[in-house]
């Protein structure tokens, strides 16, 4: 069973290289998303093509070819979250004070890169998990730069759509990369070394898409705003829609099950075959990438704390099936991943896009770490007490408590998100002047 | 830097690292069609029966190169370099006792592979299968060939995804009846009934048919259980224990010990506990070992360790006494027929 959730912070990917060249419509929708935000799509898709390769095969290459078990991993997945959450924050202030967002993300992108060709010399599970930490590392480096520089790089009105497309693009690079190890082991087998080799030199295309293709400095210039000063994360914090913003994702944060408990749950009370569970994640995913990019447009129109609001809303419906004694069917476990996946794509790039409409932009990378982390330290408070909850009263009590807490924080978020008259409103249209 | 010449740059890019590419994956097709030639000075592999319950053999999964990789192996045990007889049935991991076997191996899928435990009579003809959740780690027979037991690891497909966790399955080969989890039975904590969410069970060693020994992991530590199959119970034994064997007399258990103090990620020792005294023994070998070890009598443990072919097969004398030594080279997931 699981213990807790690694993923706490999902950051899953998004589009096809085709559909990512290809404008979905002619014209003034598809200046809607930028050139950089297309690139710095590109770049997470390659880089999750990378990452998942490796990620993939890794069990297989510890257990059958190397005779390990992974189980060491598990056992220090706790230090390397709590590492890659400081991280993150780091990044995020780095990219406000440092060389800008451009060059924390290089750093991070790099960082990463470079750990794959290492894996083909680690033979040993002290060396894979040196290697696997200094790999997530970088991840934790470059996610608020990253998403920094989108939110920089479009029209605030349009921010949704261009978070969409981005998370869209990042969930089609992590389903795509178990596909290319899988065919890599299929032409040669036992080619884990070729899987690594492979894995490098997609990432470090990633690298170079970033290094040539993102512009270094975006349109909103990050000049010093007023009372930023040496203390960026005051500064942030001392605005009342960040501290809001912050509250509403950490009280949502405590009430979302980390999806390996939903998983169990889900093949537990519906009595899935276990040879199923490892597609369970595919489905979330699929959802997530079919439903990112129209429901960040819908974000940019009904606003995206509303839908914010609303992708809970969809958990919640998730949960009250899971709850329900409807019995067993497979279009219900559809249904249950479905809502799952809804709820990704409402709320993942919908919180950035919010988050950036708080914050401003020379304290962006900050902002974004903050409401983040806030989130995932929420979100793995949650994992301990579902546990616990679990033990004492087993899981459909627990799920049953999960989603009326559920009901209490969306309520609750609802009104620590009604729109103040100061702030900006969600569509661009209606405030010509975006950043405070 | 003009649009025209980033692109270049890129193409350029794509075309030197898809050159890598495709040849580390041509590379290693080749090694791969290569593994299926036997390398010289590697071990004597020839075709053959293997059967499970002729007494004196050693059966193992094996990893020298050449037609009969990966497929379930035989050598005399008192001539463990001797010429191996191969049988032609492949695994990632095996075991053997009583004249029954069982197979944990990938089964090829459209997409992706998925992996089965499959249950051999003797003579290597499967009898049962199951479908597994994940990837198979450890699979054991009890002594009198009636009951069986495999762990594999499941993990969330995510990102770096280390959060891995394991699924113990136990099958009784008379009635057929399968617990697919372990974590279901009920566990005693120090004689106290425990629920934890976050049990996680593996590495079963039988002392009968029904009577087994495993690792229990909860709050991050691990247990060395008792569990009892008609029961369905698991009780804590002692701490700091993984992936136990028990001893061909029912009196020690050999396993992986987390050593204190260790400066890497995976500190572990290959040690002895007495069951009566619970008095822990190291033993002389100092790597660390990530296997569940095997008795090849009362006396000599065999166990794996990374090598040229992925796996060598080692021994040292239970007792701590003596020093570790090589037993097989390429060889994988042994076990010893009585004799």
């Amino acid at each position: 069973m699981y213990v807790a959730d690694s993923r706490t912070t999902p950051d899953r990917t998004p589009d096809h290289p085709d559909t990512a060249g290809r404008r979905p419509l002619p014209g003034r929708r598809a200046a809607a998303v930028p050139g950089a935000v297309l690139a710095l799509g590109t770049v997470s898709l390659v880089t999750d093509v990378s990452s998942e390769m490796v990620a993939a095969v890794l069990p297989l290459y510890l257990v059958a070819e190397l005779g390990l078990s992974p189980l060491g991993f598990g056992l220090l997945d706790g230090v390397y979250n709590g590492v890659s959450a400081l991280v993150r924050l780091v990044g995020g202030r780095l990219s406000d004070r440092g060389g800008g967002p451009k060059a924390v993300a290089l750093a991070g992108y790099g960082l990463s890169a470079l750990c794959k060709p290492l894996l083909l010399v680690a033979h040993s599970m002290p060396l894979i998990g040196a290697v696997l930490a200094a790999d997530r590392t970088g991840k934790g480096l470059r996610t608020a730069p990253r998403d920094a520089m989108i939110s920089l790089a479009c029209e605030p009105g349009a921010r949704g759509r261009a978070f969409g497309v981005h998370r869209a693009m990042d969930t089609a690079g992590a389903l795509l990369g178990p596909l290319v190890a899988f065919m890599i082991l299929r032409a040669a087998a036992g080619g884990y070394d070729a899987v690594f080799t492979v894995s490098g030199c997609v990432a470090v295309l990633g690298v170079l898409v970033l290094l040539l293709f993102v512009p270094g400095r975006t349109a909103a210039p990050p000049g010093p705003a007023p009372g930023v000063g040496r203390a960026p994360l005051r500064a942030v914090l001392r605005r009342p829609a960040v501290r809001r913003l912050t509250g509403c994702a950490v009280l949502l944060g405590l009430t979302t099950v980390s999806d390996s408990f939903l998983y169990l749950t889900l093949q537990r009370r519906l009595g899935l075959s276990e040879a199923w569970f490892p597609l369970l994640p595919l489905g979330t995913a699929s959802a997530f990438l079919l439903l990112a990019v129209p429901l960040g447009v819908v974000a940019d129109r009904v606003g995206r704390r509303r839908l914010f609001l609303c992708g809970h809303l969809a958990l919640l419906a998730a949960y009250g099936l899971l709850v329900a004694p409807l019995g067993e069917s497979a279009a219900l476990c559809c249904l249950v991943l479905a809502l799952h996946g809804s709820f990704y794509a409402a709320t993942d790039g919908v919180l950035a896009a919010a988050t950036a409409d708080a914050v401003p932009s020379a304290v962006r990378g900050t902002g974004l770490a903050v409401v983040q982390t806030g989130q995932a330290a929420a979100r793995f408070v949650c994992s301990i007490a579902f546990g616990a909850a679990w033990t004492v009263w087993g899981d459909r009590t627990a799920l049953g408590a999960a989603a009326a807490g559920l009901v209490v924080s969306t309520a609750a978020g609802a009104l620590l998100l009604r729109p103040a008259p100061a702030e900006f409103p969600p569509t661009s249209h209606r405030s010509p002047s975006v950043e405070p | 830097m003009s649009g025209k010449s980033r692109v270049l740059i890129l193409l350029v890019a794509v075309l030197v690292l898809g050159g890598v590419a495709v040849g580390a994956t041509l590379h290693a097709a080749g090694r791969a069609a290569e593994k299926d030639h036997a390398r010289s000075g590697g071990p004597d592999v020839r075709s053959g029966e293997v059967t499970l319950d002729a007494p004196g053999v050693s059966v193992f999964r094996n990893m020298a190169w050449g037609p009969h990789r990966d497929e379930i192996a035989s050598v005399p045990a008192g001539d463990p370099t001797g010429p191996r007889t191969s049988s032609g049935v492949r695994c990632l991991r095996f075991h053997t006792a009583g004249g029954t076997g069982v197979c944990l191996r990938a089964v090829r899928g459209g997409l992706r592979d998925t992996y089965r435990a499959v249950v051999l009579d003797s003579r290597l003809r499967e009898t049962r299968r199951y479908d597994l959740a994940g990837v198979p780690s450890r699979a054991r027979v009890s002594p009198g060939g009636r009951s069986a037991a495999w762990t594999v690891f499941v993990s969330g497909d995510s990102y770096a995804g280390t959060a891995f966790s394991t699924r113990t399955s136990v099958l009784d080969l008379r009635t057929g009846h399968l617990d697919r989890t372990l974590e279901d039975y009920r566990f005693f904590l120090d004689g106290r009934p425990r629920k934890p969410v976050d049990l996680n069970v593996w590495g079963v060693t039988f002392a009968d048919d029904t009577r087994f020994y495993a690792t229990a992991a909860t709050g991050g530590r691990t247990y060395l259980v008792r569990g009892d199959r008609a029961a369905r119970t698991l009780h804590t034994v002692h701490t700091n224990v993984e992936c136990p064997s028990l001893s061909p007399d029912g009196t020690r258990v050999a396993y992986k010990k987390r050593v204190e103090g260790a400066s890497s990620d995976a500190p572990w020792r290959l040690y002895v506990l007495d069951l009566r005294t619970l008095r822990e023994t190291p033993t002389a070998e100092r790597r660390s070992v990530d296997d569940q070890a095997v008795w090849r009598d009362g006396r000599t443990l065999v166990y794996s360790l990374p090598g040229d072919y992925g796996s060598d097969l080692w021994t040292v004398p239970a007792d701590g006494s003596g020093s570790p030594s090589v037993s097989m080279r390429a060889a994988l997931a042994p076990a010893f027929t009585a004799r």
